[in-house]
């Protein structure tokens, strides 16, 4: 805000900076009740802001999963840091954690008494039904995006089957799946295709 | 005075940063074990309530450990946890990030970009379709979910307005 920088931000935009960081995913971290994190920080970033295209998104998110940690965090420290280098990295999850933190303990010093009424946890069901749709969203344009071809098609439905029917510890199957793709991924270019 | 226990959170955060997987609810049951019966700082029930509650806010769910710290040891007993809880993954990732960036343009990373766009996209439909079927609410929050969905794709709407209609339809039609 000290600049008095107009907010239009178009397909090219420069890199924010860090106190942008922090305020966008400051307000990710606030607004994104129900759940659906990375869909909401897809939407923001990639869809919304443009900071990151999807490709760039996407990989960040399958190796924020597939690192411990918490992985909307590390997504942010990944996004940030692509950003931002370091600084943007810090702001990135300190965004994420800090602003919500400090919203998480107020609620509990108020002891919660007003979530506690059957009537808001009904809302916060809906609300949570609602948010799906930003996790829905996200893994469809991913879909579509990734559906390059047998091998990509039939990794992605491996995947999905693995973890959703199969009820695989997800870990187990990035590690069997990320390989055989990257590897035909690698073949592919190699071949100039 | 405050140094035992928040040494303690401090401790037991530290390791279960490295086995967070996900979305943090991985260490649920060995946070309720070192909470609950091990070092006594509190009943199950009000466990349950924080986890609800933890599941009612906003931002990474993760931030259990911080209410835990909370009630454990006050605002320090918070930043402790927390700290406990992110800061070593965090490193972790961030030399990565560095590797990553130094790597950049190379073959190797491309690669590695398209290969994993098709896990990722299993993964988050997974997860998406594993939620839809744990929602409460049944056939209303597969109705809500679905209208939500093909509002995002189709229109450029705000989610937070879609979330705000789908607290509203809940409450008028089980409330």
């Amino acid at each position: 805000m000290a600049d008095g920088e107009a907010l239009v931000v178009e397909a090219e935009a420069p890199a924010p900076a860090v106190l942008e960081i922090f305020l966008a995913f400051s307000r990710v971290g606030l607004t994104s009740f129900g759940g659906g994190l990375s869909g909401w920080m897809m939407r923001e970033f990639v869809q919304r802001r443009r900071w990151v295209d999807e490709g760039e998104f996407l990989s960040g998110l399958a190796l924020a999963q597939a690192l411990p940690g918490v992985n909307v965090v590390n997504l942010s420290i990944w996004i940030g840091f692509r950003l931002r280098g370091g600084p943007g990295a810090l702001a990135g999850a300190l965004g994420m954690i800090v602003p919500p933190m400090l919203l998480a303990v107020a609620l509990v010093a108020l002891s919660g008494t007003l979530l506690q009424s059957p009537l808001a946890y009904k809302v916060l069901a809906g609300v949570a039904a609602a948010a799906l749709g930003l996790s829905l969203q996200m893994g469809l344009r991913a879909a579509r995006r990734a559906a390059r071809g047998v091998v990509p098609v039939a990794v992605m439905a491996i995947t999905f089957l693995a973890i959703f029917q199969a009820g695989l510890p997800l870990l187990w199957v990035v590690a069997a799946m990320a390989p055989v793709s990257i590897a035909w991924s690698a073949w592919r270019l190699r071949r100039g295709a | 005075m405050n140094d035992g226990p928040l040494l303690r959170l401090l401790l037991i955060h530290l390791p279960l940063s490295f086995l967070t997987v996900g979305g943090g609810q991985s260490i649920i049951s060995e946070l309720h074990r070192q909470v609950v019966p091990v070092q006594g700082w509190m009943s199950d029930a009000d466990f349950l309530n924080l986890f609800a509650l933890s599941r009612m806010t906003p931002g990474p769910g993760a931030l259990l450990s911080s209410m835990v710290g909370w009630q454990v040891a006050g605002w320090a007993g918070a930043v402790v946890a927390s700290f406990g809880l992110f800061a070593p993954s965090s490193v972790l990732v961030f030399g990565l990030a560095h590797l990553w960036r130094r790597s950049r343009g190379a073959a190797w990373t491309k690669a590695v970009e398209l290969g994993l766009a098709p896990v990722a996209a299993g993964m988050i439909l997974a997860a998406g379709f594993t939620l839809l079927q744990a929602a409460e609410g049944g056939a209303l929050a597969w109705a809500v979910a679905a209208a939500s969905t093909a509002l995002l794709i189709l229109t450029r709407v705000s989610p937070f307005l879609l979330l705000g209609a789908g607290g509203l339809i809940f409450a008028l039609v089980l409330g």
